[in-house]
């Protein structure tokens, strides 16, 4: 198809679940949509390898169900992906392709970390493959890194081999608050640099008041979050608490990364600007959740306040426009990209995949 | 532009001092750790600073000579061999860590320094856990070129998860910043790994972690690979994911013990090297699961390393299998093959089976966790025909790692050995979609050339009048 459409000198729009649609730049209406939908098969769960390969319409969800069956799991949280519930659309490919992740990030790193190998079609009708299905493999370029993330606009991952972990028998979480940014950020810090091998470690902002939360998993989790729970109050955070009934926690969290009424600003600085980040939020009205020791945050403001936002953050911080009603879209560049030789070079990728403009035109950075 | 004024404007940038051309001093550079291989390049540029590397590589450019980047040439692919009438540029001198940040978790060092000297910059709080067994003198630019691994990246990752900003000199001189969290196409991702073929680091910043806080160390000894391979599975199984996971057969135990005197069992068919790190809670209850895990699974003798200096003399020996085996064979290939590890014992048994039928020794070292295999095939050169018969079978067990699901390599790259085993893994379609990348990087082919690729390939024309590549010219190359 995506020959045929080239071939013709149609455009195509990618996608899989339907759930981040709408991120990016607003691109040129396409004649033409590929939905990934029924490429759904979990092809391979080789339990005892911990690998697994997905085709790119697969449900994370679906497929974490499958995992689960042998303890183990994708550790891959992002928003729209929980297992059991109804709202869980987002597909593996979709997910891999906009880069997108959760609270588990903190440990497992983003999808481009997790995959190991990719089978994709590009807009010459080229079926191609990179990397491997072993958890180790260095022979070849990493393609499937450079499609991770890419937005659909080098060509339509058609599936994806991933590396999978074992599955926690059970997880335990230590929170705390506080009003001041820099006591938050500072008690963040102090978890970042403690050997306690968290699965999580996240920050949240809401109405002036800040909180930390670190999940812990693994033998004795509960014993371990009482430790974690300590050094928050050593860093001056009150209402502390250690808990195993922490499920509804992280939901909250992923659910911070999305917002339907307001503006969704992904903001990415040095963790060690994270006060600086929530200060910034702070001034707009906005809230915070994100991953404090990857200098990650998900911060929602209402949409008029977007551009004030984007002004106060640190030097040196970056803010991806996600979700926004469409005269905000509109109005700003989402990406922010500046105009030098990393998004020239990222221009010849581009013109190398797909010469004819094909696969999502428009959505992604400088106009790719 | 000629060759000699190339280096007379390399002297210029590099001082005279720094521009080898003499044929002694190009010797030492002719090979990197695989030294079947050797070429003599025109010059050897040895820069100072990041300015003088745009400075060699935008001269080189303009001459349009190939060049070669090389770090400590510690690399077993032959990936910095340079290329003749090349330049090679050596990187030894820039060694400066440039700064240390713990409150970010990073550091930022040039591509000279050495990878242990990175753990040692951010200790004792600190640690960098990519860690190959030449970490005390291997690059950390050859390690990100490389994507280097080591016997921690099981449970930590490789070179490729630590990297999170790279300065890189493209091969017409351009410098580019690739960020990890910028957005855009993953640029540092598909730059590191690809074996100096893209351009070359000239700024390295990685993320560091918390040393652990407890590390138990045992190695179990037993009857065979096989059994010594169920104890694996079986620790895998149990949901425990070691820091570590090492096996050694009989030939490579005797090799090692032979050099290190680590008390190593000479009866033993296996080793299995395990080492848990983590929370003190943690470890210590995995490890007592292990120690039954490898009773369970026949282990004769469980040895648990009872203070540092024990835990060190036992990964000596490890990262010294290979050093070692010159004790019991005058040369060896070695192979870096991965296998689903569930297919190890099966993959194993087929290795025996072709040593057999070629009449060599195979010793096998590799990380058991992820199934990275190092056969080293035994032979001597004084025998006629023996290394050939030795590269023949070295190459019948990479392409057994390949059918039973796995890759050619694992971490060493694939270089100029391996290159003729990529049709065994990739289709040409696949192939061209890597030529595109390369392309887009580097669409004169002057990064490197002649690596990675198994058959050297151009990329297609800008639109314009055709030109000779100077690769075509030096009959290196032809347009397909």
């Amino acid at each position: 198809m995506l020959a045929r459409a080239t071939a013709d000198g149609h455009t195509v729009r990618l996608l899989g679940g339907g759930t981040k649609y709408s991120w990016g730049a607003t691109g040129p209406e396409s004649p033409i949509e590929l939905c990934t939908g029924r490429l759904a098969r979990i092809v391979e769960h080789n339990a005892g390898d911990l690998t697994a390969v997905l085709e790119a319409g697969v449900r994370l969800s679906d497929a974490q169900e499958r995992f689960a069956t042998a303890g183990q799991m994708l550790a891959l949280d992002p928003p729209f992906a929980s297992a059991g519930s109804s709202e869980a659309a987002a597909t593996i490919g979709g997910i891999v392709a906009t880069g997108d992740s959760g609270p588990l990030r903190h440990r497992y790193g983003a999808p481009r970390d997790l995959v190991l190998g990719m089978t994709v079609a590009l807009s010459d009708g080229t079926i191609s493959q990179s990397g491997g299905k072993v958890i180790k493999n260095v022979a070849g370029y990493d393609l499937a890194k450079l499609f991770a993330g890419s937005f659909g606009t080098l060509g339509l991952i058609l599936s994806v081999n991933v590396r999978l972990h074992p599955k926690p028998a059970g997880n335990a979480t230590a929170l705390g608050a506080g009003e001041d940014p820099e006591t938050v950020a500072a008690a963040a810090r102090s978890l970042a640099a403690a050997p306690l091998e968290l699965d999580a470690l996240d920050i949240a902002w809401r109405a002036g008041r800040g909180g930390v939360l670190a999940r812990c998993a693994g033998a004795d989790p509960l014993k371990r979050a009482q430790r974690a729970a300590q050094l928050l109050r050593d860093a001056g955070l009150r209402d502390v608490e250690a808990t195993s009934e922490d499920d509804a926690l992280w939901e909250r969290q992923r659910a911070g990364q999305r917002s339907s009424e307001g503006a969704l600003v992904r903001v990415s600085a040095r963790p060690s600007t994270l006060a600086d980040v929530l200060r910034a939020a702070a001034l707009c009205d906005g809230t915070v959740v994100g991953r404090a020791a990857l200098g990650v945050s998900y911060v929602e403001v209402a949409p008029d306040s977007v551009q004030r936002l984007l002004g106060e953050l640190p030097e040196g911080a970056r803010g991806v426009l996600l979700d926004a009603p469409a005269q905000v879209r509109s109005a700003i560049d989402p990406w922010g990209v500046q105009e030098g030789p990393a998004l020239e070079l990222m221009r010849q990728i581009k013109t190398r995949f797909d010469p004819a403009g094909t696969c999502n035109p428009r959505v992604f950075v400088g106009g790719i | 532009m000629s060759a000699s004024t190339l280096v007379s404007r390399l002297e210029a940038l590099c001082g005279e001092e720094y521009v080898l051309t003499h044929p002694h001093a190009l010797a030492t550079y002719g090979s990197d750790g695989l030294a079947q291989y050797h070429q003599t390049p025109l010059a050897v540029a040895r820069p100072a600073t990041a300015e003088q590397v745009q400075a060699v590589v935008r001269a080189c450019f303009e001459a349009g000579v190939p060049w070669v980047a090389r770090g400590a040439g510690t690399g077993l692919s032959g990936g910095a061999l340079p290329v003749a009438e090349g330049v090679l540029i050596a990187l030894s001198r820039l060694r400066r860590i440039i700064a240390v940040d713990l409150d970010d978790g990073a550091v930022v060092v040039e591509p000279g320094v050495t990878n242990l000297a990175i753990s040692r910059a951010v200790s004792p709080t600190h640690f960098y856990p990519p860690d190959p067994s030449s970490q005390v003198v291997c690059s950390i630019g050859g390690n990100v070129a490389e994507n280097s691994g080591g016997a921690h990246c099981f449970k930590y990752g490789f070179t490729t998860n630590y990297v999170i900003g790279l300065e890189v000199v493209l091969s017409d001189g351009t410098v580019v910043e690739l960020d990890r969290d910028a957005p855009g196409y993953d640029l540092l991702g598909a730059f590191v790994g690809s074996e100096g073929t893209l351009g070359v680091a000239t700024r390295i910043k990685l993320r560091v972690v918390p040393v652990p806080e407890s590390v138990r160390t045992l190695v179990a000894f037993f009857e065979d690979t096989s059994a010594a391979g169920d104890a694996v599975t079986a620790i895998v199984s149990a949901g425990i994911v070691p820091g570590a996971i090492e096996m050694m057969d009989r030939l490579s135990i005797k090799a090692a013990e032979q050099a290190t005197h680590a008390g190593y069992r000479l009866d033993a068919g296996a080793a299995l090297i395990v080492e848990l790190d983590g929370p003190e809670e943690e470890c210590t209850a995995r490890f007592e699961h292990v120690m039954t895990l490898c009773s369970e699974a026949g282990a004769r003798d469980v040895r648990v390393a009872q203070s540092d200096a024990e835990r060190a003399l036992i990964w000596k020996t490890r990262k010294a299998a290979f050093a070692a085996m010159g004790r019991i064979a005058p040369a060896y290939y070695v192979q870096d093959g991965v296998i689903p590890r569930t297919r190890l014992s099966e993959v194993l048994g087929r290795i025996d089976e072709l040593a057999t039928e070629y009449g060599l020794r195979v010793a096998n070292v590799f990380h058991a966790g992820d199934g990275n295999l190092h056969p080293l095939v035994c032979y001597d050169a004084a025998r006629e025909g023996e290394p050939e018969r030795a590269e023949e079978l070295a190459g019948l067990i990479v392409k057994a790692c390949v059918e039973a699901g796995g890759s050619i390599t694992g971490e060493h790259g694939v270089g100029v050995d391996k290159k003729r085993y990529m049709p065994e893994m990739f289709s040409e379609p696949d192939l061209d979609a890597f030529q595109r990348l390369r392309c887009a990087f580097d669409p004169h082919g002057l990064a490197n050339p002649g690596k990675v690729m198994p058959t050297p390939r151009l990329c297609g024309e800008v639109p314009g009048p055709y030109r000779e590549h100077p690769l075509e010219r030096a009959g290196v190359a032809e347009r397909f």
